[in-house]
């Protein structure tokens, strides 16, 4: 059997740039993900925010990791035709005691070597913000932070490092392993790969994967829950600015923010469970969530809501990432990327090759990285449906054409499940939720997917 | 990228080849109007009809019992011969109407722009989603709307789930357990929040004569799936809960308008029924841009919007010639006590144009429906009624109101002055 350099553990944020950054530069890999398409866990449900880092710990390496993987995003993001809405930030405060720590904020953040945040009064939000409630005291306003895709830049990511040979497995699961002081033998769902170096990006179980290879792992999993609440696009008109709260210790808060598809988003909440599996929607949490937006944005209360999700948050016991080296087993744990994963993942993965490289790792870097564009789902760029011989629209609310729907069906990376087309195209994913395309999306992916849409033919 | 932009012109642009669109459509040009194109952004013309399998479609408008999808395609035959251009598979995507009315389409053969004297806003409703619902739990697949089932019934005839339970006591939810039927799926339950059905009771026997159990004041308090439904939790009213195994749930009625171009185009929305606000003579915000069907009250039959579409050619035709009142002072009605919607929303001083208002009441009642006007009461009518049942007033009793009228049902039957109000 042939063994690769390196076999990285899970198709999330992480993942996907790490199987880009070490392909790039010249090791062969292999990506072993659990489920049947990429960003299956953790990674499908965040706020989309490319986070400048203004708040994080100074110093820290989630702060170092969100710089470079904020930069890095911002060279590569035009050759993979990647969306960027400049919308800038402001952190609001709402009351007194809140106004009171915006000065601290400032103050991280110009530590944090963001030097272009500045104070607004509540006249200037008012006049940059003319929907947002007149409650609003005073906002520290951060310029860099912009709102992306979450999901295309990663199917970017994975076809770039699959054009240069990396390999994708998905609904492989790794059961066990033995390393033998040279190689890994990976025992996995759909048989034994062999690997010179693991590199874990398992999310959600991250720890678990530490534990059932290496014996032990140094963290633990605590699952934090975020729920989200999608307005219809009829909002988006309403804001141009990321609202972002006064941080708790918890939690970056509940940010109401324009999507790339031309929502309005508010989430998401934080709460904490044992389970690693269940991310339900709550309706009294999502009222919540409805009623702390329309507080902050008042004509929200006449939108309705077009999308409700939620998703599971690998947080730990300690709040930074869980980056650790373990050189004498050829094994790197990547634990513990909470909400800035996306942001930092770009960085991440470089931070991680050069842990690789101090194990005496060395490979020679693709000369030429292959340039790809990605189909483009935001609003703001060319759309398909702009352009003719799309065939047919399938789904009215998001405008996503049977070409565009064709074309996630094939192609080097396929969608794997449902959630995995919706990502791709947005399909189903608008007002009326499937209302109209549900059944025609049943036919168009018959015989695609190992859970269709369909359970079989009327009888 | 793009297509070279196809212009076309009309003197009346229908949006929507539903039941109201084409029959506006037909009518329009039985009256002598030149260029009437229908757009629908579906491949076929007939709406929501299409993927109706079920009779009774067609009494009102062929004389004779039709199953959905015949009667689609007869009304969209019949609007064809009449002579309207239909564009099929082209979705609207702008209205600008500043100055002259320049709508814009998409389609695969390229970009379209249509300029019109005037519109006709058919865009139909849709129910609620489970997302809009804030149902809490798993999102798996198997959850899904009546009219998705349908569509998967009868026109891609594939079955999203073989035990589903169904939620909601509406009309809709009654066709749905004949949807069911068609695919070989046998519902586990019908669930109603409230006390008693949506539907007369006597519809109820269609459930029992299916051995479908029925259960009031009950409501979904989690979905639990990893991949497809896989159980219910349901919530009774008293806070009881039961686990129910079943692979689907199938979120019948909630009917709200597809409001969205009305939206984006800047016409006023009306709360109440979540469509354009219209006057009686079906002229929205915009008095060039006109509304019929269920865009505009979520929800009527198919025969119901088949004849509101016709009147409302009728105005739109009387307005081309320049024989409709102006919309200079309005009288506003407004929905008050228990009352959900009125459509209309607002009447100019004239006579002519709809003759019945259409009501929906918020709750079940049994005594009076008011109309006031600066206080005076102005007309007071016996009412017993219940949610989605169709309540009509006739628009001759206030068309001379000299302020807004505001529509309540009162338990209080001091009448002074009656009309004939009807509840059908």
């Amino acid at each position: 059997m042939s063994v690769t350099d390196v076999a990285i553990v899970g198709a999330g944020v992480v993942g996907c740039a790490m199987a880009r950054r070490f392909t790039l530069e010249g090791a062969k890999v292999v990506l072993l993900e659990r489920g049947t398409d990429l960003l299956s866990g953790a990674s499908k449900a965040n706020s989309a925010i490319l986070h400048t880092g203004f708040d994080a710990p100074a110093g820290s390496i989630e702060l170092s990791c969100m710089q470079a993987g904020y930069s890095e995003y911002l060279a590569i993001r035009e050759s993979f035709n990647l969306p960027l809405l400049e919308t800038g930030a402001m952190v609001v405060a709402w009351s007194e005691s809140e106004r009171a720590v915006l000065e601290g904020i400032e103050a991280q953040a110009r530590e944090n070597g963001i030097g272009d945040v500045r104070r607004l009064t509540a006249e200037e939000i008012r006049s940059r913000e003319p929907e947002l409630s007149p409650r609003a005291l005073e906002a520290l306003l951060v310029p860099g932070e912009h709102v992306i895709d979450p999901w295309s830049p990663f199917l970017a990511y994975l076809l770039q490092a699959k054009t240069h040979g990396a390999e994708i497995a998905f609904a492989t699961e790794v059961l066990s392993g033995a390393f033998d002081g040279k190689v890994w033998t990976l025992r996995t769902s759909t048989g034994e790969r062999r690997a010179r170096t693991v590199i874990n990006c398992a999310g959600l179980y991250g720890d678990r994967l530490d534990a059932r290879l290496l014996g032990a792992a140094s963290f633990q999993i605590k699952p934090r829950k975020g729920q989200f609440v999608v307005f219809d696009k009829a909002a988006a008109k309403l804001l141009r600015t990321i609202i972002l709260p006064v941080p708790s210790e918890r939690t970056k808060g509940v940010v109401l923010t324009r999507t790339a598809f031309g929502n309005v988003l508010v989430g998401p909440t934080a709460e904490e469970q044992e389970d690693r599996e269940r991310a339900t929607v709550e309706e009294n949490a999502l009222r919540v969530l409805i009623a702390r937006a329309v507080e902050m944005l008042p004509a929200l209360a006449d939108v309705d809501v077009t999308a409700v999700y939620a998703g599971l948050r690998p947080a730990t016991e300690e709040k930074g990432y869980r980056i650790s080296t373990h050189p004498n087993r050829n094994w790197i744990t990547v634990g513990g990327i909470r909400s800035t994963g996306m942001t930092a993942s770009l960085g991440i993965a470089r931070h991680v090759y050069n842990l690789y490289e101090e194990m005496s790792h060395r490979h020679s870097p693709v000369a030429e990285p292959a340039a790809l564009h990605v189909p483009n789902l935001a609003e703001d760029r060319p759309r398909d449906w702009q352009s003719s011989g799309y065939g047919e629209i399938v789904c009215h609310c998001e405008m996503v054409t049977l070409r565009e729907i064709e074309q996630a069906l094939s192609g080097p990376l396929p969608a794997g499940d449902f959630g995995g087309l919706k990502r791709r195209t947005r399909c189903g994913m608008g007002r009326c939720q499937g209302f109209y395309c549900n059944a025609r999306l049943a036919e168009l992916t018959k015989d695609h997917f190992a859970s269709p849409l369909a359970i079989g033919d009327a009888a | 990228m793009s297509a070279p932009l196809d212009v076309a012109n009309a003197e009346v642009l229908v949006i929507g080849a539903g039941p109201a669109g084409l029959a506006a459509a037909t009518r329009l040009k039985s009256l002598g109007v030149r260029n009437v194109i229908v757009v629908d952004r579906e491949p076929q013309a007939g709406g929501i009809p299409r993927h109706c399998g079920h009779p009774p479609f067609g009494m009102r408008e062929f004389g004779r019992v039709l199953t959905g999808p015949v009667y689609a395609r007869r009304l969209s035959e019949r609007a064809q011969r009449a002579g309207a251009e239909l564009l099929l598979g082209c979705s609207v995507v702008g209205i600008d109407h500043v100055g002259g009315i320049v709508v814009t389409c998409a389609s695969s053969r390229g970009p379209t722009e249509i300029r019109a004297e005037r519109i006709i806003l058919a865009t139909g409703v849709r129910e609620t989603s489970r997302a809009a619902r804030l149902i809490s739990g798993d999102r798996p697949l198997g959850v899904l709307n009546t009219g998705a089932l349908q569509s998967y019934a009868y026109l891609q005839h594939m079955a999203p789930f073989r035990r589903p339970v169904i939620v909601g006591t509406e009309l809709v939810a009654l066709s749905s357990l004949l949807t069911c039927r068609k695919i070989g799926a046998a519902p586990v339950a019908m669930i109603e929040d409230r006390d008693r059905p949506t539907v007369r009771r006597i519809s109820m026997l269609l459930p029992h004569l299916l051995g479908v159990p029925v259960r009031y004041r009950t409501h979904i308090a989690d979905i639990k799936g990893k991949q497809r439904v896989e159980a219910v939790t349901l919530r009774r009213d008293d806070g009881t809960l039961e686990d129910m195994e079943c692979d689907g749930v199938l979120l019948t009625g909630r009917f709200m308008p597809e409001a969205t171009l009305a939206r984006s185009a800047g016409l006023e929305i009306d709360r109440g029924t979540g469509g354009p606000t219209i006057d009686q003579f079906g002229r929205t915000s915009e008095p060039r841009i006109f509304a019929a069907g269920n865009v505009l009250h979520p929800i009527e039959t198919a025969g119901w919007s088949w004849r509101e579409g016709r009147r409302i050619a009728e105005f739109v035709a009387a307005d081309l010639a320049g024989q409709l009142p102006a919309v200079t002072r309005t009288v506003k009605l407004t929905p008050g006590e228990s009352v959900r919607y009125v459509v209309p929303q607002r009447l100019v001083p004239e006579r002519g144009g709809l003759t019945y208002l259409q009501l929906r009441v918020a709750d079940d009642v049994s005594g009076a429906l008011t109309a006031r006007c600066r206080g005076q009461l102005i007309m007071t009518q016996p009412l017993t009624s219940a949610p989605e049942r169709r309540v009509l007033a006739p628009i001759s009793a206030f068309d001379r109101a000299d302020g807004e009228v505001v529509f309540s049902f009162d338990d209080n039957r001091s009448a002074t002055y009656r009309s004939d109000a009807t509840c059908v």
